[in-house]
């Protein structure tokens, strides 16, 4: 009971990080059609930009340095992703098949700046003292830093469900996501509503890779490539455009990794995250395309 | 050009190529040592080895019009289900290469069976699945045989002996470009067959494929099985020249610089793909050389960081190409001549 309840919360916290990624994709897919390869750039720029800054004050207080951190990756995130929207993907909405491929070399390019600045070395994370500590709940000592990684995942979904359903933006997005060309034909100015998402994306990604930093002590250059791809997962079969279909999506496929990992073999979750994703495309093809 | 000197030029080309381990002239500042060094010769034979996986992503990518996310896959069997052959199960070469090839089509008839049932993004994501999938189990290292992260070195005794050595360099150039020779005539040959035809009708318009009664799944399933046992067949050369196997071929990163490659050379093209494929792999494997150059090393911090990293140089070269060069070096060339005919046409 007390394994089943560790992993199960587990899962809980690397099922936030998914979703925090995956979100944003999938409503810039939703939107824009934007393959967005450079999230994972965004991700891992954002949390080393979060951990260069707050190097200072990492000898001072602790919590004060890792909430410092957490602002600077969001706000990095969302100011990367601005550019990115703005000076690379705008000039190509002519050509979908450019703009995934712009979004391939930032992702190459981006992170092999990062590995060339920082090293390819892990940085360790310095976080506060009651993160490290774990929780007793249900007979499992569950390590602080996963309940804390799903509240935020919780918050940030039920900020974006508000952004979505309660304000004139959202309203805008959602109407685009179902039908673009008559946004457009009704006046509205949706190349806004693209930045927009598009920042918002950034900056949850930016979060989540500071988050991942936490979660997993330490940060490193490669580690967005391979959230960016179980993200990917996640956004598809929770249904491309769908910001609840993600995260019902993060959780599953966070838990089935948990599970399988652990009473299977290393890895073997793994394996079966990926072919749960063809299976889901193979036996639906047609209900992973809009949620 | 009529057809003549065309296929003169080519056959002298070739005969160039095929000359080249016998050259000892330098030719700075492309090369570091003569041409018939050993470390030259490698580099080429590795460049002839990209050129013809270009040529196969771009038979499915440029010509069929699937984007796939996992081509990775098929250059990483090549390499792994040799090296298991050799190295684990102790068989003579000819008897690997034929399990290897067998394999080659095996393997790609049975994914992209299951690939092909869905079209466009969702076709890119299983392929990038399946791909992963392959990956990870690598990495896995399943009953001992991958090698895990550590990747499988060929022995010495794994591999007859005119293929070991420094000396035998010149051997393994000439089996890579035996290989892209063998790789470019099977893609032209296909490009310019029947099936080749109906592929780019698909890419334009498949519905109407459809409707002139040809069954598109097929032809793409034909193009996905061409393209991949020519990526296996690349993957194998790879493994004799570099005599290991690496993890690092089965990442969709590794997917990801193919993907610069046939759009760096023109997609679309075969001899855009090819050049594109030996230019990516002529530059990773020089900008290397260049981070260490004194030169490089005396610059400020920002200037030398960014330099000195080859992934992203290229990263940028690509976002470049896609911005403002769209069709790559091969539509470059097509325009540039476009402009000399027009002018010399004037006068």
């Amino acid at each position: 009971m007390s394994t089943v309840a560790l992993l199960l919360l587990t899962g809980l916290g690397l099922g936030g990080l998914y979703f925090l990624i995956a979100s944003g994709l999938s409503l810039i897919w939703g939107l824009m059609r934007v393959l967005n390869f450079a999230h994972g750039a965004l991700f891992t720029v954002a949390a080393y930009v979060a951990w260069q800054l707050t190097l200072p004050w990492q000898t001072g207080n602790a919590a004060v340095a890792w909430l410092a951190g957490l602002v600077i990756a969001i706000v990095a995130g969302g100011v990367c992703a601005f550019l990115l929207e703005v000076f690379l993907i705008r000039p190509l909405y002519a050509r979908p098949i450019g703009q995934i491929l712009v979004t391939v070399g930032v992702a190459l390019a981006a992170v092999a700046l990062i590995e060339g600045i920082f090293g390819s070395d892990p940085k360790q994370m310095i976080v506060p003292a009651w993160m490290s500590a774990s929780t007793h709940v249900f007979g499992a000592d569950i390590p602080n830093t996963r309940l804390l990684i799903a509240s935020i995942a919780l918050l940030v979904l039920a900020a974006l469900l508000f952004f979505l359903r309660g304000t004139r933006y959202g309203l805008v997005v959602r109407a685009g996501v179902e039908n673009r060309a008559m946004v457009e034909a009704l006046g509205i100015d949706v190349d806004r509503a693209f930045t927009l998402v598009f920042v918002i994306g950034g900056m949850a990604a930016g979060l989540a890779g500071f988050l991942a930093g936490t979660y997993f002590g330490y940060i490193d250059p490669a580690r967005g490539t391979s959230m960016l791809i179980f993200a990917f997962i996640v956004v598809v079969i929770g249904g491309l455009g769908s910001v609840t279909g993600s995260a019902i999506a993060a959780v599953v496929v966070a838990v089935v990794q948990q599970f399988l990992n652990f009473y299977a073999a290393p890895g073997i979750g793994d394996f079966s995250v990926v072919i749960l994703l063809a299976a889901a495309l193979l036996v639906r093809p047609r209900l992973t395309e809009a949620g | 050009m009529n057809a003549n000197v065309r296929y003169a030029l080519a056959a002298a080309g070739v005969a160039l190529l095929v000359a080249v381990p016998w050259v000892p002239l330098p030719l700075p500042p492309f090369f570091s040592e003569p041409l018939r060094a050993p470390g030259t010769l490698n580099l080429l034979a590795l460049c002839f080895v990209f050129g013809s996986l270009a040529l196969s992503y771009d038979l499915i990518f440029g010509f069929a019009g699937l984007l796939s996310f996992g081509h990775a896959l098929y250059f990483a069997a090549g390499v792994y289900t040799a090296a298991i052959a050799l190295t684990r199960w102790h068989w003579t070469l000819p008897q690997a290469l034929i399990f290897t090839l067998a394999l080659s089509i095996v393997l790609p008839a049975l994914v992209g069976a299951v690939c092909l049932r869905v079209r466009d993004i969702q076709f890119a994501m299983v392929t990038l699945a399946f791909a992963q999938a392959g990956s990870i189990l690598i990495m896995q290292n399943p009953f001992g045989l991958t090698g895990g992260e550590e990747g499988l070195a060929l022995g010495v005794n794994a591999l007859p002996g005119f293929l070991v050595g420094v000396a035998n360099t010149r051997n393994l150039y000439w089996i890579a470009l035996g290989v892209l020779a063998l790789t470019c005539a099977i893609g032209w040959w296909s490009v310019n067959s029947a099936p080749g035809r109906v592929w780019q009708a698909i890419r334009e318009n498949e519905r109407r494929v459809a409707v002139i009664g040809l069954n598109p799944y097929f032809y793409k399933l034909g193009a996905f099985v061409v393209s991949s046992f020519l990526a296996s067949m690349a993957g194998t050369v790879y493994l004799l020249i570099e005599g290991s196997a690496s993890p690092d071929v089965t990442t969709a990163n590794f997917t990801l610089a193919l993907l610069v490659m046939v759009v760096l050379g023109g997609v679309g093209t075969l001899w855009g793909a090819v050049l594109g494929g030996i230019v990516y792999e002529y530059l990773d494997f020089r900008l290397v050389v260049l981070a260490n150059a004194s030169q490089l090393q005396s610059l400020p911090s920002y200037l030398r960081i960014p330099l000195s990293e080859p992934l992203f140089i290229l990263g940028v070269l690509f976002i470049v190409l896609v911005l403002f060069v769209p069709g790559g070096l091969a539509g470059a060339v097509r325009r540039l001549n476009a402009a000399i005919h027009v002018s010399s046409g004037s006068h």
